[in-house]
């Protein structure tokens, strides 16, 4: 039997009356890549740090690695990494000075150190920029420097909290790429993010949050096939507003959603509701026919979208 | 191997010996220069204006530069420490520098995080001290052999201050306060403490207020140490008040440190 990396049952952080983290219960299993998806404000990073034994639990239950962070937390996060939301690089040192630092907050020999920080500026594609200070670098480097240094003591699990939030696409892909190196390597990962794209990317298993719940968990695919259908039709609509559309595609498809500025259709077969549509005498300004998302089961769930 | 890892609690020593490594340079000319300055201003130059019988007998029988310089080794003291624990509590706490939060994702903990800040500040005013201490016997102004022991005496007194300066710099959101601790506080006790004049010459009511701040008591110990005079008793009264603010500051500390970096 596999013990899980972490395990959280009924767990609960509160700052003052409001309530951050609402009794979640999940399990991350060792060598997964596992990911919270949901908005701004739905409780991830909370849980995140409470992970990463910086905050303490507010109620519940919480083991990481087997014990409890709040009595370990030193102990933990030795065998962490951790990437926060935002970059927590020391902007005044080098870049080689910034990993070799934190490699020594762990205690890592020096001699042993020096061999580790010129392995990870060759896995963070930051050799050239080494003698360079942090504050010279783009985003998309920062960011690789700062997943570099998580690693500075091999941690078992990899804690990243919207680890591309910011990047441009090209700065993105080359990311994932090294994350799903780690992956590979065995590294268990935990990722936070409001990207659709790379919850699916990224994660074997991921649960769904909104509102400090978590309102839905499983693998992108289940996740897709058990709250939305298979396809999506787009309607676009020039003038009148979308929700008013709403009443005549009624019949077209088991299930649509109404937003502000288009109708969506979720069904089996995007082609034939097209047809359907068209049939009909609508006459929307655009039609798109796609593959349900992620994004599409965070609206199912929650009626809102995930990134406004 | 373990036996010759450095303790959790020095190891944000490692962050601060880099960022000095960087910036030594400007930092020495700032510390070292300034009490070149006084020294040769104050004590050798104002001080050839001030003798004469009555006025050095109120000195304790020294000649005003004498008088002056232990005083200045603890304001100086009193200075480095509460810029490092100004400005450098906030550059660690927020985002344009990580230090405190990358210590946190580090297996440090907070408390090894006050302990460390409170060690660089320690250090840089041992320096600062031993510089000072070397200088001021250039002028000929220690005529004891004790005063080697201003190299703790330093220290102490910026930790006094260090202590619970950090407690409320970890808490405040920009950096205008800084401004009035250094206007409001640093500013009078540098000098209304002793520094200048014998706190006799204070009206009563003056004196007891600088008799409660620290660094008259710092100023009476440095000062006891340069003339051989200092007795084991009074040493043991004045280290012992400035170890209870140490001990105090840092208690409190520790809880807005808590507050503020691990909410």
């Amino acid at each position: 039997m596999t013990e899980p990396l972490v395990m959280a049952r009924a767990l609960v952080k509160r700052f003052g009356n409001f309530v951050a983290v609402d009794h979640i219960d999940f399990d991350v299993l060792p060598g997964e890549a596992f990911g919270f998806l949901g908005p701004n404000g739905a409780g991830k990073s909370s849980t995140m740090r409470m992970i990463g034994a910086t905050s303490p639990r507010s109620g519940g239950e919480l083991r990481v690695l087997g014990v409890e962070p709040d009595d370990y937390g030193p102990q933990v996060r030795a065998r962490l990494g951790v990437v926060p939301q935002e970059d927590n690089l020391d902007t005044e040192l080098s870049v080689s000075d910034n990993l070799y630092v934190y490699g020594r907050y762990f205690g890592i020999p020096r001699r042993q150190l020096r061999q580790r920080v010129a392995e990870l500026l060759d896995f963070a594609q930051l050799a050239e920029r080494a003698g360079d200070r942090v504050n010279d670098l783009s985003g998309g480097m920062k960011r690789r420097l700062t997943i570099a240094r998580s690693l500075v003591n091999q941690p078992e699990l990899l804690l990243l909290d919207e680890p591309t939030t910011g990047l441009d696409p090209q700065a993105r892909h080359l990311l994932w790429d090294r994350l799903h190196r780690l992956k590979r390597s065995g590294v268990t990962l935990l990722v936070t993010t409001h990207y659709m794209e790379e919850a699916e990317q990224l994660c074997d298993r991921l649960v769904v949050m909104d509102r400090g719940r978590i309102a839905a968990m499983g693998s992108p695919r289940q996740l897709i096939e058990r709250y939305v259908s298979r396809e999506v039709v787009e309607l676009r609509f020039d003038d009148e507003e979308a929700p008013a559309m709403a009443s005549l595609v009624n019949g077209l498809a088991p299930h649509t959603e109404a937003l502000a500025d288009r109708l969506l259709l979720y069904t089996e077969d995007g082609d034939l509701t097209a047809q359907a549509v068209a049939r009909r005498g609508l006459k929307p300004t655009n039609v798109l026919v796609r593959r349900a998302s992620l994004e599409d089961v965070f609206l199912r769930l929650t009626g809102r979208q995930l990134v406004d | 191997m373990a036996g010759t890892q450095v303790p959790m609690r020095l190891r944000p020593l490692h962050y601060f010996w880099a960022t000095f490594r960087r910036q030594w340079r400007s930092d020495i000319s700032t510390t070292f220069l300034t009490p070149v300055l006084y020294l040769a201003s104050i004590g050798a130059g104002l001080g050839s204006f001030i003798k004469g019988g009555q006025v050095l007998a109120s000195l304790g029988g020294e000649d005003y530069l004498s008088f002056v310089a232990p005083a200045l080794l603890v304001t100086t003291a009193m200075q480095v420490a509460v810029s490092r624990s100004t400005y450098d509590v906030y550059g660690c706490k927020n985002w344009w520098s990580g230090a405190y939060r990358s210590m946190l994702a580090a297996p440090l903990s907070v408390g090894d995080i006050v302990t460390g800040h409170l060690a660089w500040v320690a250090a840089r005013v041992g320096l600062a001290s031993a510089f000072y201490l070397a200088v001021s016997a250039a002028f000929g102004a220690v005529h004891s052999p004790a005063a080697a022991a201003d190299l703790v005496v330093g220290p102490v007194v910026g930790l006094a201050f260090a202590a619970p300066i950090i407690a409320y710099a970890i808490t405040v959101r920009h950096e205008q306060p800084f401004v009035m601790i250094f206007r409001l506080v640093m500013v009078p006790l540098f000098l209304f403490s002793g520094t200048f004049f014998p706190l006799s010459q204070l009206p009563t009511g003056l004196r007891y207020i600088a008799y409660v701040l620290p660094l008259w008591h710092g100023v009476e110990l440095s000062r006891g140490l340069y003339q051989g005079s200092l007795g084991a008793w009074p040493a043991l009264g004045h280290l012992a008040y400035l170890v209870v603010v140490i001990a105090v500051g840092s208690m409190a500390a520790s809880r807005t440190y808590r507050k503020e970096l691990a909410p």
